[in-house]
């Protein structure tokens, strides 16, 4: 029992963490909210290329193994710097190819090295839209008689979160599983979007400190108002506890575990987004201030790979 | 990257566990013991920790010299884990062994363990804990009762309130004011222990929501306390009390193994009551929230077996376990219904306690303040 990030995956975040801070995601954020993707594209492959998209693929189709800890620490560092793209999708993705054999090894590598974004639609588990099904190469429809590989997308719409671009997927193409582990991705799409909401939670929360620090009324900063410091503890609270559950779910992988750090991530990110929002004023209401790139993420990812009430019955039924 | 990242317990620990398992199975009464907040059941409270320190299962973290087990950090909350699951009684010597025992092991002599502790172990002597006053709550520093200099120790005077466990408690520790002449007020304050039962002392019960003599009010009135009795320094109270305050303390005074079980009772109600979906949430939460706490829990002891200060996260500990204790008994008492408001179950029992959470041991703002000042850094503001 040692429940503690080693110092190599504290140092994996860091150098994440220096890696977006360096790449500008917000500008990048916004070029891909147009449909403009070269930006989106290099931080794709640099990401992929720091090892994130290869902890979730085996050696032998050029990942480093299935590592779900360190795919946590990877999904909270994209979170925190809001980076677009099918992330928690193309993990999903790397684990209903990876069948040990042919799609492994047509598809497998692509996405370790990062050249392939891969966008899969789950309509069993309600969730019809392909996130970046515009932009993927690889798109995957659960259809009735397995997974198609389909040969497009229809008309994108507009998610909540500019940077999301939600497609349907054409439900026909090549069929290239009949019974692919539809239970095993959605845990692990569940795990990178629980974490990437912790990041989003973490980074709204720093960036609101900063702000009631030196936003000036009455003579005194904001953050002096007990009101207002009261709420952001409140945050720092449900971030806290939160963070426990997302690395906990990641060293058990407990469909149970992953659902309770869905939930207690998306709800914790839900409520640093509110506090973010009210005590930035209306200068956090309008689209050109940076901070609604993470207002609108924590909104869209609480609802993606369940909802709270899909989580709490997994929870309930205690899923294994 | 090597994951030694790790959630399962050692051998030994799970040694431990099996044994601690089938002790409880022996020895837990099979009925819930009479209310712990009247004499009857302060009493069959008292007989249950000498049943748990005849084997050694009362202070399990304790050194053996002094009835303990010499258990570690994360073996104590294994215990605590079965104590609770087992459906064991609740713990009369709870404020001495979490509040003062840590204070005599950081700051007290040999001579005052070797006198205190063996007998707060089997529960011989109760401990009630003596901080609040009459005009100091949360402003605890404000604190006006006075320990007067005298012959061979000292003499106390003043009132002390909502103390905890006093009506049917042996003994008290507390702090009081020695030099009443400095600057600040946390300054000039002594660390004592007095018996309740000496002369000068009133004690005054006084019953909680529901009625039960849950807590006293103590009147002091020339109340002797010999020299062996102040713990450190005079003067150095407030330091004392409050060294331990935010460490270990923090993670040990409620146990994520009690939320747990609870969590557990609470979705067997449900169950029982038939999955009633107006509840569901509720009770996924209660679920979700204990096993949070745990995990949380578990990442602290981690934290600080690894050498780092817990200090003021023990705040954000104390909000989460408070509002989720109270948020689990308020769900298990609307799914009980038209019955949720008898007031001998043990759902009715744990809901009165449970309101109390959020004040007592620092209200939930006080540490709200201590989150923004200590944790996030905020300026200090009006209160």
């Amino acid at each position: 029992m040692r429940f503690l990030l080693d110092t190599e995956q504290r140092d994996f975040a860091g150098a994440l963490r220096a890696l977006l801070t360096a790449a500008d995601t917000p500008s990048v954020v916004r070029d891909w909210s147009r449909g403009e993707r070269a930006s989106g594209r290099t931080l794709w492959g640099r990401v992929a290329e720091a090892g994130v998209f290869g902890l979730a693929v085996p050696e032998e189709y050029g990942g480093v193994g299935r590592r779900p800890v360190e795919l946590a620490v990877a999904c909270v560092e994209l979170g925190r710097h809001v980076v677009p793209g099918p992330v928690a999708e193309t993990v999903a993705a790397a684990v209903l190819l990876d069948d040990g054999e042919g799609l492994a090894k047509r598809f497998l590598p692509g996405i370790a090295s990062g050249e392939t974004m891969a966008t899969v639609a789950f309509e069993s588990h309600g969730y019809g839209f392909a996130l970046d099904g515009d932009a993927a190469d690889v798109r995957l429809a659960a259809t009735p008689e397995g997974l198609r590989l389909s040969p497009g997308a229809g008309a994108v719409r507009q998610s909540l979160d500019p940077a999301r671009r939600l497609a349907p997927l054409f439900p026909a193409g090549e069929l290239i599983s009949a019974e692919p582990p539809w239970a095993e991705a959605l845990v692990w799409a569940r795990l990178a979007t629980a974490a990437q909401a912790l990041g989003v939670g973490l980074a709204l929360l720093d960036r609101t400190v900063a702000y009631v620090k030196q936003r000036t009324q009455f003579n005194v900063p904001i953050g002096s108002f007990q009101a207002v410091r009261h709420r952001l503890a409140d945050v720092k609270i449900a971030l806290e506890f939160a963070r426990p559950m997302v690395f906990g779910a990641a060293v058990t992988m407990a469909p149970a575990d992953v659902a309770a750090a869905k939930l207690g991530a998306c709800e914790a990110a839900h409520a640093a987004a509110r506090a973010a929002l009210q005590l930035h004023g209306a200068i956090g209401y309008t689209a050109e201030y940076e901070l609604s790139l993470w207002l609108t993420k924590a909104r869209a990812l609480r609802g993606a790979w369940g909802a709270p009430e899909d989580c709490r019955r997994d929870v309930l039924e205690g899923r294994t | 990257m090597t994951a030694t990242v790790d959630l399962t317990h050692s051998p030994a620990d799970e040694e431990f566990r099996a044994e601690a398992r089938a002790w409880l199975r022996a020895h837990v009464p099979r009925r819930p013991l009479p209310s712990l907040e009247t004499a009857a059941g302060f009493a069959a409270h008292r007989a249950w920790e000498a049943e748990l320190a005849a084997d050694r299962w009362s202070v399990v973290s304790w050194p053996e010299e002094y009835g303990g087990r010499g258990a570690g950090l994360l073996r104590w909350l294994v215990f605590e884990e079965e104590y609770w699951a087992a459906g064991a009684p609740g713990r009369v010597g709870q404020n001495g062994v979490s509040l003062l025992a840590p204070t005599l092991f950081e700051h007290g002599t040999e001579e005052q363990r070797a006198r205190v502790l063996p007998s707060m172990a089997t529960g011989e002597v109760v401990w009630a804990q003596a901080w609040s006053e009459p005009g100091a709550g949360s402003d605890l520093a404000s604190l006006t009762s006075r320990a007067v200099r005298t012959d061979g120790g000292w003499l106390l005077r003043g009132q002390k309130t909502w103390s905890s466990r006093a009506a049917f408690a042996d003994r008290a520790f507390g702090l009081f004011r020695s030099e009443p002449h400095r600057p600040r007020p946390h300054q000039g304050l002594t660390y004592l222990m007095f018996d309740l039962r000496a002369p000068g002392v009133t004690v005054r019960p006084i019953g909680r929501l529901d009625g039960k003599p849950a807590f006293a009010e103590l009147f002091l009135d020339e109340v002797f306390v010999p020299d062996e009795d102040v713990i450190g320094e005079p003067g150095q109270g407030w330091r004392i009390a409050m060294s331990t305050a935010g460490n270990e303390r923090g993670l040990t005074l409620r146990s994520p193994g009690r939320f747990l079980a609870a969590a557990g009772r609470l979705r067997d109600l449900w169950q029982a009551r038939g999955g009633p979906a107006s509840t569901a949430d509720r009770v996924a939460d209660a679920v979700v929230g204990a096993r949070a706490y745990q995990l949380f829990t578990y990442a602290a002891a981690a934290r600080f077996l690894d050498g780092e200060s817990l200090g003021p996260e023990s705040s954000l500990n104390k909000v989460f376990w408070s509002e989720l204790d109270l948020a689990m008994h308020e769900t298990a008492l609307d799914l009980l219904g038209a019955e949720g408001e008898l007031a001998d179950t043990t759902w009715s029992e744990g809901y009165v306690f449970a309101l109390a959470g959020p004040i007592y041991a620092g209200t939930n703002e006080i540490q709200r303040d201590i989150i923004a000042e200590r944790l996030l850094g905020l300026p200090k503001g009006r209160r």
